[in-house]
């Protein structure tokens, strides 16, 4: 591998980072405040790709009707935008409230299982249904795909497209969980759920949010995977899910920085192997998950915490 | 008296009057019916063909429910042992009979066959139960699905064994009296297991793994044991399945199946493996009536109405059973022939 190809596949590897970095948030987020492994996060990204893809074929000629050039593509792209993240905040809200919520005070690994029930059944659903079906389907070209020359590599507008818009969602959260009262709720929350509510702390409201937060980004995540890999289907959450639950593990799960952390390094880490291998590109992820589970389970920022008896 | 109370017929006589015992002979009764009624074309052979895919969930079920209900670790990766011992068992019925033909009659070779996959299967359970029972709950749920996709993606990437277009021409080997037999065995097998000492000790590291730490139980061992004993009874499942649909496909272990598996323990009861059995059946006759009542359906309306619609009254269902009865249909309950007599000292059960 010559240095051109590496800083290709580095710039790939942030792309695709990007990407899970948006759905590991949600993932160490819920996890952080109510301890559940939500396996049907990776479908809220799957509900904003096909949202965004819904929306487009809905208003995209009114937009481009009744704005001209540049500025047209730039209010579709913020209204479809705005409806990814709208549709998977929604899904993922409804969630907590029909399936998760009543068994708050169950065993974990009931929850665990609905959640799988949630994923299975948001997938079956969609494929089911006529107008969305199983089968591929393409993502339109929302913009044009433009190339400039980086050094020896080449980057696309979709990298800094995708990178951009991360790095924007990432400093609002930041904001929002460092400087806002709700944000102090959600660490009092993560912190010790009952304290928090004896302090006066809507604990459904705030579990409430952080599911519509984690469930918008992931929205976003979807409308971005579709510009950058232009096919959905229904079934194209699972393993993007997967892979970015890894990637929150990695950076020790609960820990917002550290799932921003882990999400790179398991984007760059997959496209160098996807590029040795695509077998071994497939099976990085757990590999990496295997060895951080052996060897630090807490991940790399996290914070060892001993089991209570 | 007393002599008469040990002598041979008598001791003869008790044997058969346990329960466990009682059960094997009556199923073996029912099995026999079975056979007849379908002689006789009473059962046809779709709906033998239904019991015998019901028959093979009820092995993959009840091994699950070992290691999910009884000893308490979240598995989720258990068809990825069903692969390795449905390849293993029909790389040996059907690629290496071809080139070395025995003498041994087909039946010896698939039992062989079989058991050879439930063993390699067990040292798959062995390799992945080592390193991943030191994880908890969530942690192990991921790291066993994660093993089971590898699993999968490794047959996926074999070319000897087909790879993405699965072992074809497997011989038709499992007819209904091995499988029945075979499913009576492993719940036989596993209901000895649960109320032996080991078994005790496997209940108690679900209910408090520190507290039976302190007791002096080696939780890893039963752990890796209860991890074992789940795998071999999942790859001669495995097994009995390839042999039954006639191919050996990477996509029939996904992770979809094994939801399958862990929704049929978790409706029937964890802990329960009468509830395993029961929801085994339910589950499958009901997947196969869903199947032609949407057919029908889809008939009637003259519009299409997919198979995935199957899927989601399953996933439905699976989401109804934790909200509304987190127990599953049997609880912790076992069905009274599958209970020792010793248990009814206390007049209760595990």
């Amino acid at each position: 591998m010559d240095i051109s190809t590496i800083l290709q596949q580095i710039f790939n590897g942030l792309q695709l980072g990007s990407i899970y970095a948006l759905i590991a948030l949600g993932y160490t987020m819920v996890y952080g405040i109510v301890r559940l492994i939500n396996f049907a996060h990776g479908d809220f990204y799957m509900i904003g790709a096909y949202a965004s893809y819904g929306l487009f074929f809905a208003i995209g000629t009114l937009v481009a009707s009744s704005f001209s050039g540049p500025t047209a593509a730039i209010i579709l792209f913020i209204i479809i935008l705005l409806g990814s993240m709208i549709s998977g905040g929604t899904i993922a809200l409804l969630a907590n409230q029909f399936a998760y919520k009543p068994l708050r005070n169950k065993p974990r690994l009931s929850s665990l299982i609905t959640a799988i029930g949630v994923s299975m059944f948001l997938e079956y659903f969609l494929s089911a249904l006529p107008v969305v079906g199983p089968s591929y389907r393409g993502f339109p070209e929302l913009i044009k795909k433009t190339t400039y020359n980086f050094g020896p590599a080449i980057v696309s507008n979709f990298v800094l497209l995708d990178l951009g818009v991360a790095a924007i969602l990432m400093i609002f959260l930041t904001v929002l969980v460092r400087y806002t009262k709700i944000g102090k709720a959600m660490r009092a929350v993560s912190q010790d759920k009952d304290a928090a509510k004896l302090m006066g702390i809507n604990i459904e409201s705030v579990i409430a949010t952080t599911f519509l937060i984690g469930g918008s980004f992931a929205g976003v995540a979807g409308l971005l995977a579709g510009l950058t890999y232009p096919r959905i289907y229904p079934y194209m959450g699972i393993l993007p899910g997967l892979k970015a639950f890894i990637a929150a593990v990695l950076g020790g799960i609960g820990n917002i920085p550290g799932a921003v952390l882990g999400s790179y390094i398991m984007g760059i880490a997959e496209t160098f192997a996807t590029a040795v291998n695509s077998l071994i590109g497939e099976g990085i992820a757990f590999a990496i998950l295997i060895v951080v589970l052996l060897f630090r389970p807490q991940g790399l920022l996290g914070e060892k915490v001993a089991d209570k008896i | 008296m007393k002599l008469n109370k040990n002598s041979f017929f008598s001791q003869f006589l008790n044997f058969f009057k346990r329960r466990i015992v009682l059960f094997f002979i009556g199923s073996l009764l029912v099995m026999l019916i079975i056979m007849l009624l379908h002689q006789f074309e009473i059962l046809n052979s779709y709906i033998i063909q239904i019991i015998n895919v019901s028959l093979v969930y009820v092995i993959l079920a009840v091994s699950l429910n070992l290691i999910n209900g009884f000893t308490g670790q979240f598995s989720i990766g258990h068809m990825g042992f069903a692969a390795v011992g449905a390849y293993t068992s029909a790389t040996i019925t059907t690629l290496l009979l071809k080139i070395t033909p025995t003498s041994l009659p087909n039946y010896l070779v698939f039992i062989i066959a079989l058991l050879l996959g439930g063993c390699l299967a067990g040292l798959t359970g062995f390799i992945i139960g080592f390193p991943s029972l030191r994880l908890k709950g969530d942690y192990l749920a991921i790291m066993t699905l994660g093993f089971g996709e590898i699993i999968r993606t490794i047959f996926n990437n074999i070319n000897y064994v087909g790879g993405p277009r699965g072992l074809l021409g497997i011989p038709k080997f499992s007819t209904f009296p091995i499988i029945f037999i075979t499913a009576i065995l492993t719940i036989i097998i596993i209901r000895n297991l649960v109320f032996s000492t080991h078994g005790r000790a496997l209940l108690s590291i679900r209910e408090n793994e520190v507290a039976s730490e302190l007791v002096g139980i080696d939780t890893t061992r039963y752990k890796i044991l209860a991890f074992v004993i789940g795998a071999f009874f999942a790859g001669i499942g495995g097994g009995l399945l390839a042999h039954l649909i006639q191919i050996a496909h990477p996509t029939q272990f996904g992770f979809m199946y094994s939801i399958l598996v862990l929704i049929m323990v978790y409706a029937g009861g964890m802990g329960s493996i009468s509830g395993s059995v029961i929801a085994a059946f339910v589950l499958t006759f009901l997947s196969e009536g869903l199947r032609v009542g949407l057919a029908s359906l889809s008939d009637l309306i003259k519009f299409p109405v997919g198979d995935q619609w199957r899927m989601v009254i399953y996933s439905l269902l699976l989401i109804f059973i934790m909200l509304f009865r987190t127990e599953g249909l049997m609880g912790m309950k076992e069905l009274k022939f599958l209970i020792p007599e010793e248990e009814d000292i206390d007049g209760k059960c595990s």
